[in-house]
């Protein structure tokens, strides 16, 4: 009985001497690697230092986040913070951090990034912090060309720079596949800025039928169709779905797989010593543009929580610049977070491989186009994404022509952004 | 109403459930039943779960009895209904009204107040079309590919699944030994979730999967399965058979059981062959039992979409993406999400549903009747 | 010998074996390998280490690289055999390996270094369970907790279901009333419409009605199926009538007549519905994706397919996880399999 009392007294002081406390904050979490038990682990500091908070981390998959939350938001049931990568989709329901934070240190310290969490609303609202930054880029399996006795191309090597030396390590090394590139409208936006494509203009137009865009999905199918690109990755499937081909690459079947820089760990943890690779960044376009696209997760908060302050709170922590450098270490990817990145990241557990892997890429950022940033912010680049991986695709098993796939990609846009509005 | 012609009252051994089949004639409806209370107290599984439940049905018996005074008899159908009526409303009926409203509006907004009305527009935009065969000149293409694709899909899936599950029926109803066995086994897929079979599937038929290493080692050399259109839509077909046999073979073999021996016995000793006493007596005794198969096959085969969209996610190209999966992909995984079109395009699946079931039963009226 | 071979090969009618049963049992035998090999193989797979799942050609045991531990060297060392050159025959550690050449170390004489090409090696390796893709699994998030929920879930949802589609399924049968046709078009009407179709309305029901993050937001509407209806109502049809008419002489009340006649005697035709329903609950996804985004509500579907990220998927631990939500289900399967048996035999189904 007595302990019954006691515990009604304090809880009454408690809520006395701090109202606003004693709150419950749901992060919406998915994973790639072990992100979320990252976070999960961080924000028990968080907690210690703000006793009566409780943010509890759910780990979800990641269609949840893709498919559910939206709907979720608009019913007005999501929840209080979430991990997403529809940056700019998403905005209107992101909370503002602005009034809550020192504004000059998050402009200092995410700069560009944070206009990707504005969408078509612009303005200059702080609306989320980008966790993890990545980029596209080659791996290369170093030991197939050290086999077949072919020079690496250089620095400035373009694409077809790249597909002839691929062919000709696959053709001496029987290797199965010289090239390939991550089934997604994502990567492939990459070389396809690199052949001139403008994607999102400067006023913000978007367009998928463009010369440059054309002449990428162009030779894109040539290649697939000749041989030099591994067919199974874009054929294989329909609709957006997302397919890669690090599987052909761990065994040694690939000579070229343009991908990015998520997948290092993985590559450092299951090659093994099987060959050496290594990481070459994006390769150039016929007009000197050798642009990759960049991309990543974010932190947001949005505006129908109870708690924006405690939200905000939240957010600003992992911001912090110490906390966004060991998370960024122990889950080894590239910092946002110009201060972190500036210092440098000792990546935790990583091998000399991966290290080495993970600074082409981050060297590689200073490559990236104008215009492959606006895509990464723009509002509808889902659906731009989605068209992209199906009307390539059917031009690649014969479904369409590539004159037809690219009328088709203007006016699936057209009609996508119709229905947005 | 009653589901045409099914289950066979007439030869149903009743009220019995006894594992012999020869027994069966002469117990028609008209059989004297074992007292209630008997019946009930049989096994002593029952006699738990009896005395389990006992207490709250005594407690609801107050209320209902007072309802019967009220009501009489034949309204008091409409308390028992009550329950059910009550979810279905509320879950399967109103989510069906809310996609009729649906399929009037345009736009990406959730809340229906936000969307504008756009009359038949929806519908329109999918049926809008210069040649339907060819779905290249259609506004939906997709739309038109995925129609295609799931007719034939259909046509192959129901007539190798009904054929394979009448064949493994007629087999367990021979005399085999071990019969429980290896119904379990057939049944056994049925248990997966459609997601684990499609994660099978796709591990065995990959470029790098279990069957071309297989092929490879026989010295036949392996295939790119998934990647080639045909293949690819076949394995689906096998998929989905694989996956659902199970279940129409369960049924089948308990029609096939509800045939009196007899009647074959009569058959061996006019001499007739097997083939012969197969489509003479067992065919057109299982008609019924066919029938609920056909429709049911027909209508979960049109519906077909988790197992085949973890498969080849409707690839390659669009050579297996089917009508609900481009519901699926339209109005929730796409981007922009266009519930008026996809809310659209599933009242079309369930008119051309009804219609074909319609279709069937008007077909074969003659079983319907019997 | 020949004695058990006749035993073996006779049948029940003790006659000998026809071809058309050295068919039948050939074509059940090949019905076993397809049905259950796939099975097997993701049971051995979930037992296999990430390296060990994108190798090809697969093995089918699981095998992991044997390794030495040896003074002077913090980390186990890698060994392989070596199959040609100079070493041919022996089995060496190796150091690390620089482009094609291999440095490698004998075991036996630790002090000398031996260049090894790396085409005459191969690895060496040993039948190894990764039981920790298992035990991880445990550490990571709340099994138990996700456990009851699915169980919680499961068995609630089939209750329900049983109760409400068995009185309405009974009202259908046994009374003549107005609007029964109607009724009955109705439920067939709603085997037209999957639920993936309508995820949006219902989600917002669902919402509206406060059971969004809610167990009862999965298995109340979990309940509303037709095909139980359906079945039951085809069961019932075919017990007499003249059974109710005589327990109404004796005054039995309607209710009474219903869960003391009724139901005992549609025991087959809602065993088959129990499996089904046991069976559609623990497996949905779909559903519970979106009605549930909170971890204290988490089934263990939801938690096997958080494996699976944006870019890559964890296989190891997502098919460990897969087997683990295949097991009750398989064992209910089992318990639960004489029972399916002789209730759709004696239902006919449906």
């Amino acid at each position: 009985m007595t302990h019954l009392k006691l515990l009604g007294t304090t809880a009454l002081a408690l809520g006395l001497a701090a109202p606003a406390m004693a709150q419950e904050i749901r992060f919406m979490c998915y994973s790639d690697g072990n992100e979320c038990e990252v976070y999960d682990d961080v924000l028990t500091r968080f907690e210690a230092a703000n006793p009566g908070v409780d943010v509890i981390v759910d780990v979800v998959p990641y269609q949840a986040i893709l498919e559910n939350l939206p709907i979720q938001l608009a019913a007005g049931s999501g929840p209080d913070i979430a991990k997403v990568t529809d940056l700019g989709g998403l905005s209107q329901y992101y909370l503002d951090l602005a009034p809550y934070i020192d504004r000059a240190y998050w402009e200092a310290s995410f700069g560009d990034t944070l206009g990707w969490y504005r969408g078509a609303a612009g303005g200059d609202a702080i609306n989320g912090m980008h966790s993890q930054l990545t980029i596209t880029g080659a791996f290369v399996n170093a030991t197939l060309f050290e086999q077949a006795g072919v020079e690496m191309p250089g620095a400035d090597a373009t694409w077809d720079d790249w597909a002839e030396a691929a062919r000709s390590v696959a053709a001496a090394t029987e290797t199965p596949f010289p090239m390939a590139i991550d089934r997604t409208g994502h990567r492939f936006a990459g070389p396809a800025i690199s052949y001139g494509a403008a994607i999102v203009a400067e006023d913000g137009t978007p367009t998928l039928s463009d010369e440059g865009f054309a002449a990428f999905t162009a030779q894109f199918v040539e290649w697939n169709n000749d041989g030099t690109m591994a067919r199974d990755v874009w054929a294989g499937q329909g609709g957006a779905t997302y397919q890669d081909a690090a599987q052909e690459f761990i065994n040694g079947e690939l000579v070229f797989y343009y991908s990015g820089s998520w997948q290092v760990g993985r590559m450092d943890s299951t090659v093994g010593d099987l060959f050496d690779w290594q990481v070459v960044g994006s390769p150039c376009g016929p007009a000197g543009v050798c642009s990759g696209m960049p991309g990543g997760a974010g932190i947001v908060g949005f505006s129908a929580t109870q708690h924006p302050e405690v939200v905000a709170a939240v957010i600003d922590f992992l911001a912090q610049e110490d906390i966004y450098a060991e998370v960024t270490a122990r889950t080894r990817n590239l910092p946002a977070h110009l201060g972190v990145a500036q210092a440098g990241v000792e990546f935790e557990g990583a091998s000399p491989a991966a290290a080495a892997a993970l600074s082409a890429f981050a060297a590689d950022l200073a490559d990236v186009a104008p215009s492959a940033f606006r895509y990464q912010g723009y509002a509808n680049n889902r659906a731009m994404f989605g068209i992209t991986a199906e009307r390539v695709s059917q031009a690649i098993v014969g479904e369409l022509s590539v004159e037809d796939a690219v009328a088709r990609m203007a006016a699936d846009l057209e009609a996508a952004l119709a229905d947005a509005q | 109403m009653r589901w045409p012609g099914w289950p066979p009252t007439s030869r149903r051994r009743w009220p019995t459930r006894s594992k012999g089949v020869a027994e069966t004639k002469g117990q028609g409806a008209t059989a004297p039943a074992p007292p209630p209370e008997m019946t009930a107290l049989r096994g002593a599984g029952d006699g738990f779960a009896l005395r389990l439940i006992s207490p709250v049905m005594r407690l609801v018996e107050i209320p209902m009895i007072a309802l019967q005074r009220l009501l009489g008899i034949n309204r008091l159908a409409w308390v028992f209904l009550a329950p059910n009526l009550l979810l279905f409303g509320l879950f399967a009926f109103l989510p069906v009204i809310l996609n009729v409203a649906y399929a009037t509006t345009g736009g990406a907004n959730v809340m229906l107040a936000d969307r504008p009305q756009i009359g038949m527009g929806n519908f329109e935009r999918l049926l809008d079309c210069a040649n339907h065969l060819d779905p290249n000149t259609c506004r939906e293409d997709k739309f038109w590919r995925a129609v295609w694709n799931t007719l034939w899909f259909v046509t192959l899936q129901v007539g190798i699944m009904v054929g394979f599950s009448l064949l493994t029926a007629i087999v367990l109803n021979g005399k085999i030994r071990a019969r429980g066995f290896f119904r379990s086994v057939f049944f056994f897929p049925v248990l997966l979730s459609p997601v684990v079979v499609a994660l099978i599937w796709k591990w065995m038929l990959q470029r790098n999967g279990v069957l071309n290493a297989f092929l490879d080692w026989a010295g036949i050399g392996g295939y790119n399965w998934l990647v080639d259109a045909q293949w690819a839509f076949a394995w689906s077909v096998f998929l989905s058979v694989w996956a659902h046999m199970g279940f129409y073979t369960l049924i089948l073999l308990a029609g096939l059981q509800a045939i009196p021996r007899d009647v074959y016995e009569a058959a061996t000793m006019d001499r007739a062959s097997p083939w012969r006493a197969f489509r003479r007596i067992t065919l057109p005794l299982l008609a019924p039992t066919m029938l609920v198969v056909l429709v049911l096959a027909l209508i979960k085969g049109v519906q077909t979409f988790d197992e085949v969209y973890a498969f080849t996610g409707g690839g390659p190209g669009t050579a297996t993406t089917f009508i609900i999966q481009y519901i699926y992909e339209e109005g929730f995984a796409g981007s922009p999400r266009l519930f008026g079109l996809s809310a659209a395009a599933s009242l079309l699946v369930a008119f051309v549903l009804v219609v074909l079931t319609l279709v069937q039963l008007w077909v074969n009226r003659k079983s319907v009747d019997g | 010998m020949g004695r058990t071979w006749e035993f073996l090969t006779a049948t029940r009618g003790g006659a000998r074996l026809h071809w058309t049963d050295w068919a039948s049992y050939g074509y059940l035998f090949l019905g076993v390998f397809l049905m259950f090999f796939p099975v097997v193989w993701l049971v051995l797979s979930s037992f296999k280490t990430e390296a060990d799942l994108q190798r090809y050609p697969p093995t089918f045991l699981p095998y992991q690289q044997q390794t030495i531990t040896l003074d002077g060297h913090a980390d186990p060392l890698p060994l392989f055999r070596i199959t040609g050159g100079e070493h041919e025959g022996m089995i060496l550690a190796q150091l690390r390996r620089v482009g094609l050449q291999a440095q490698m170390i004998d075991p036996a004489n630790p002090e000398e270094r031996l260049q090894v090409s790396i085409r005459d090696y191969e690895r060496l390796e040993r039948f190894s369970l990764a039981t920790e893709n298992y035990s991880d699994l445990f550490g990571r998030f709340n099994f138990l907790l996700y456990f009851w929920n699915s169980t919680f879930i499961t068995v609630m949802a089939t209750l329900i279901m049983l109760l409400t589609n068995s009185m309405a399924a009974f009202a259908l049968s046994k009374y003549r009333f107005r609007g029964r046709t109607v009724v009955l078009l109705l439920v067939i009407g709603t085997l037209m419409i999957p639920q993936t179709v309508v995820l949006v309305p219902l989600f917002l029901i669902v919402s509206e009605l406060g059971m969004f993050n809610s167990l009862w937001g999965v298995i109340i509407p979990g309940a509303a199926t037709p095909t139980g209806v359906f079945l039951l109502r085809q069961y019932m049809l075919t017990i007499p009538d003249e059974i109710l008419d005589a327990a109404r002489m004796d005054k039995a009340s309607e209710w009474k007549i219903y869960w003391r006649i009724i139901l005992p005697l549609s025991a087959p035709a809602i065993a088959v519905l129990a499996i089904l329903a046991i069976m559609w609950r623990w497996n949905d996804f779909l559903w519970p994706l979106i009605v549930l985004t909170q971890s204290e509500n988490f089934t263990l579907q939801l938690a096997l397919n958080s494996f699976q990220g944006e870019l890559q998927t964890q296989w190891s631990s997502l098919l460990a996880m897969t087997v683990l939500t295949l097991l009750p289900i398989a064992m209910v399967f089992m318990f639960l399999q004489k029972y399916i048996a002789t209730g759709i035999a004696s239902t006919g189904g449906k």
